[in-house]
């Protein structure tokens, strides 16, 4: 059948261009990291030879490694933070009646549209005088509070899907109130917590402007923002080699997350988003 | 009220009261601080000359060529970034929502760009057009001594090409999801109807998604104006490419003139609200005309 | 207006598997016709190839003569109603019905007369200016139709309009659509997995199971001549009770008695030694032994345990069992299976179900004498399915 075949090539070609869109960037950071010192200028796609010491390099650099350490911890602590506020006011608004849930729901909204750069003059300010100006909870407290509504609208839209009858289910079945919770109702929420964690990692592992503006020394600075600062030889020319090899260091495991939980993720975004 | 409905009102804020108060503090309390320091002539570097001097660092910023130049470039860069995101987003979310295989690939694909942190897209995007190290130059086509992020037009199309990189796939995924609220059953109707597949797009398809249409550009609106990362690793606003919130960070973190960097932070939160409040109007009139409620 | 003609047409999807198989239907220009079956028998399918939704894989559809195999919907001049009604939620009952003659370019005031004729009709031209979603069921299946009628299409298609109704407002919408359809006659196509909607409406009916068509014509033939053992099933409620039986010379053994083998399955059964068949006794064709009165000798009286009595008012529905070996026929199973009961009355169980006059006395868990009308006795090949009755 012609129009079938010839629809077919149309969506392949579609599909390939969609795939060269999303993949040539990243392949071209990579071919960046692994091209030797002296062949970074010779503006090839694909490397001529491949090397690691770009690799060496950063990983045997205090900043980046600093960095790397704070990256991880940082995001994760405000992770779990935001996650469990979260699921705890998620909660409330997928299964609770009480008056007040229109107006949390479009606080966060107001919050999710809030932007940071309106309030990074007060916090440096804040910080300093409290203290927790380059610390690690002076920017897990900004990152968990921006999360939140991201973590709160996709958890309760994952929540409203879970069958609750359930529970009771489970207590006629002779289960304890806890093990009605912990053996049915944890395991159904799981995935959709599961996801909104990984949203909410994804936003604290890829902020810059509060690690910029609320941290000065490797003390707390996260990868982004060393990645700024990171400085060559020269102080005019910029160590791409070393840039290029810790950019693929931090994108490595969001995109290897990415495409485990993709479908996921997808039904994260959206559910939160539609429902909104 | 039942006693019974009185705890469970009272669980419910127990619940809710931490993220609450935990917003609350974080994004009100400085918001608040901002708009007192911003009555103040408050300079860092003369902490000991701090007095009050009411609305004159907002003269001041809404008098000077900087700002709405900056504002400018601002309203350049979200507008051609999120119409071209649009566009971008909604046909590689007919691709995902129509094709017949390759779907998870596709989607996988475009996760990638979202996954990745964006001072590291600015960062590819920014070598691969260095005149010195890019391979853009090596394509045919393409002339050998072109440095576009020496000059103005160039760094402004490379920025937005690196956020529209960035964050079609997001809004592609919000538009898809608006494209799976449109029942397949009114495509047919259509078809049956004699809508050609131009037709149905326009007719059905676009009519029936303009809620979703709305949300993903609200989002995406919002995000673009607050741009930031991209701007500051690709030029940190040289060459004619400065953004509101790059002003705010030189003003506030590099001259640390907190009364003036504050009255800056003041005026982007206003037009944040100014933007959110004209979406959200035409969110609610459309949602309310598709329910037929206007009627 | 046209007739509509489907030429050995096969749905076959790229997995191979064949949704509709060889399907022949003649329909004629005006005639009211319906696909009936149970779900996941091809009837909608077949509609949709119809209409140009889905490809044909094989065969020929000609409409009003024309081969439209190849045609887009658009371009084949029907009209579909829908089982959702697929009402553009963005757009007025005025613009809905419009919208195939808008996009035709007809000119505005003949758009304009055509849906306040349509409206008229309908009784739908208070609400022209309202959207579907501030109309009830029954006003949006109205609209549905009105999206149709608007059309003046050489056909109209209907795929389950009426099961989103309740029971109620479908009585009234069926006899509605059949008013309507007689009034326009334009030829019409109507899928309905009802048998009860499929008896009421149509000229013909055609009974599909399985991608196959079993057999089409007027509902009182299929009520009364059904060709297998799957129409004879599907048609009729209660389903008709299927024993086993078998024929040695002039004489039926049936489990509730002996009846004569009648004239017109002589020649299907062809004399031989003994040989098992099934019966199909429909539960009318019982009644009350007491309340017989001089049709006594056509038929046969026998007792029963009854199990349950079911009393509707007007009629008497007495369950009761009889000993049987059970009928081994693939037939039957399959049978079962399609029409998604556990069982076949009488097939496994031998449960029987009889309907009687209101005025029997049978009581639950009482012998009774029961009656059956040897003359509407149904004999169908076991291995085949196929009725024995001689065409």
């Amino acid at each position: 059948m012609l129009r079938s075949s010839r629809e077919a090539a149309l969506w392949s070609i579609g599909i390939l261009v969609v795939l060269l869109y999303a993949l040539i960037p990243v392949l071209w950071i990579l071919s960046l990291s692994l091209k030797p010192a002296d062949q970074l200028g010779d503006r090839r796609f694909v490397p001529q030879e491949f090397s690691f010491e770009n690799y060496e390099t950063i990983f045997n650099t205090e900043t980046f490694t600093r960095a790397l350490v704070n990256s991880v911890g940082i995001a994760g602590l405000a992770t779990l933070i935001s996650i469990l506020l979260a699921a705890m006011a998620a909660y409330a608004l997928a299964r609770l009646d009480f008056a007040g849930k229109a107006l949390i729901l479009s606080g966060a909204l107001a919050v999710a549209m809030f932007p940071p750069i309106s309030i990074v003059g007060s916090l440096f300010n804040i910080w300093r005088e409290v203290g927790l100006y380059d610390t690690w909870p002076g920017l897990i407290i900004p990152y968990m509070t921006f999360t939140l509504p991201l973590a709160i609208y996709t958890l309760s839209a994952f929540f409203r899907e879970i069958p609750w009858e359930l529970e009771q289910a489970a207590q006629v079945d002779g289960a304890t109130p806890f093990q009605a919770f912990r053996k049915v109702i944890v395991p159904l929420a799981a995935p959709g917590v599961f996801t909104s964690a990984i949203l909410v990692f994804i936003f604290a592992w890829n902020d810059f402007i509060f690690a910029n503006t609320l941290t000065s020394t490797d003390e707390a600075r996260t990868v982004p923002a060393a990645l700024a600062f990171f400085t060559g030889g020269s102080q005019f020319e910029q160590p791409i080699g070393a840039i290029s090899a810790a950019s693929i260091v931090v994108t490595i495991p969001i995109i290897v997350m990415v495409l485990i939980f993709q479908r996921r993720i997808v039904a994260g975004l959206t559910a939160g988003a539609v429902k909104g | 009220m039942s006693e019974r409905r009185r705890s469970e009102r009272r669980l419910a804020w127990m619940l809710c009261a931490p993220a609450v108060i935990a917003m609350l503090i974080v994004t009100g309390y400085p918001i608040g601080y901002a708009v007192w320091l911003s009555l103040q002539d408050y300079d860092l570097r003369f902490p000991d000359d701090r007095e009050f001097v009411g609305l004159s660092n907002y003269a001041d910023v809404l008098t000077s060529s900087i700002w709405w130049g900056d504002v400018w470039n601002t309203t350049i860069i979200t507008v051609a970034s999120v119409s071209i995101e649009l566009v971008l987003g909604m046909a590689i979310a007919l691709i995902m929502h129509r094709a017949i295989f390759g779907r998870g690939a596709v989607r996988a694909s475009v996760l990638i760009p979202y996954g990745i942190v964006t001072v590291v897209a600015a960062f590819g995007w920014r070598y691969a057009f260095d005149p010195a190290s890019g391979f853009v130059q090596n394509l045919p086509l393409i002339s050998d001594t072109a440095a576009p992020l020496t000059e103005r037009g160039g760094s402004l199309a490379v920025i937005v090409l690196t956020e529209v990189w960035k964050t079609t796939p997001f809004m592609a995924l919000l538009l898809l999801a608006g494209l799976a609220l449109v029942p397949d059953e009114l495509h047919e109707a259509a078809k049956v109807d004699g809508a050609g597949p131009v037709q149905r797009f326009f007719r059905i398809t676009l009519p029936l998604m303009k809620p979703a249409i709305l949300v993903a550009l609200l989002f995406r609106t919002l995000d673009a104006f607050r741009v930031f990362d991209t701007v500051y690793i690709q030029t940190a606003g040289a060459n004619g490419t400065e953004t509101v919130s790059i002003l705010g960070y030189q003003v506030l973190i590099n001259r640390v003139n907190l009364g003036v960097g504050s009255a800056v932070s003041v005026l982007i939160f206003l037009a944040v609200i100014l933007i959110a409040t004209f979406f959200v109007r035409g969110l609610g009139a459309s949602t309310a005309r598709q329910r037929g409620e206007a009627a | 207006m046209a007739d509509i003609v489907l030429d050995h047409v096969t749905k076959r999807y790229p997995d191979g598997y064949e949704a509709v198989k060889e399907m022949d239907l003649q329909v004629a220009d005006g005639e009211f016709i319906i696909l009936v079956g149970p779900s996941g028998c091809g009837k909608s399918t077949a509609l949709r190839m119809i209409a140009g939704l889905e490809d044909i894989t094989d065969g020929e559809l000609r409409i009003g003569g024309d081969v439209v195999n190849d045609r887009a919907p658009k371009d084949r001049d029907i009209a579909m109603v829908f089982q959702n009604y697929a009402l553009y939620p963005h757009m007025t009952v005025r613009e809905n019905m419009g919208f195939a003659l808008k996009l035709a370019k007809a000119p505005k005031e003949e758009i304009d007369r055509k849906v306040l004729e349509a409206a008229r009709i309908l009784d739908l031209e208070q609400h022209l200016d309202r959207k579907p979603a501030n109309l009830s069921g029954g006003q949006r299946q109205r609209v549905a139709m009105g999206r149709a009628i608007v059309r003046d299409p050489k056909a109209f298609l209907m795929d389950e309009p009426l099961s989103n109704l309740d029971a109620k407002l479908r009585v009234q919408m069926r006899t509605e659509v059949s008013r309507i359809q007689s009034r326009l006659g334009t030829t019409t196509v109507y899928v309905t997995h009802d048998q009860t909607e499929a008896m009421t409406l149509g000229d013909r009916v055609a009974v599909m199971r399985t991608g196959r068509l079993q057999q089409v014509g007027r509902p009182s033939e299929l009520y009364n001549d059904p060709v297998n053992l799957f129409v004879a099933g599907f048609i009729g409620s209660p389903a008709m009770n299927f024993l086993p039986a078998t024929v040695e010379g002039d004489t039926i053994h049936l489990p509730i008695g002996d009846v004569p083998v009648a004239e017109e399955h002589r020649r299907g059964l062809q004399s031989g030694g003994a040989r098992s068949v099934i019966a199909g006794l429909r539960p009318e064709s019982f009644e009350d032994a007491a309340l017989v009165g001089d049709q006594r000798e056509r038929g046969i009286a026998f007792q029963a345990k009854i199990d349950v009595v079911e009393s509707m008012g007007s009629e008497l529905y007495a369950y009761f069992a009889v000993e049987t070996e059970g009928v081994a026929s693939q037939e039957l199973e399959e049978l079962a299976q399609d029409a998604g009961t556990a069982e076949v009355p009488g097939a496994e169980s031998g449960q029987v179900v009889a309907r009687l006059d209101a005025a029997s006395q049978v009581s639950e868990g009482a012998e009774a004498e029961l009656w059956f009308d040897a003359a509407k006795l149904h004999l169908f090949d076991a291995e085949s399915g196929r009725s024995l009755r001689a065409a």
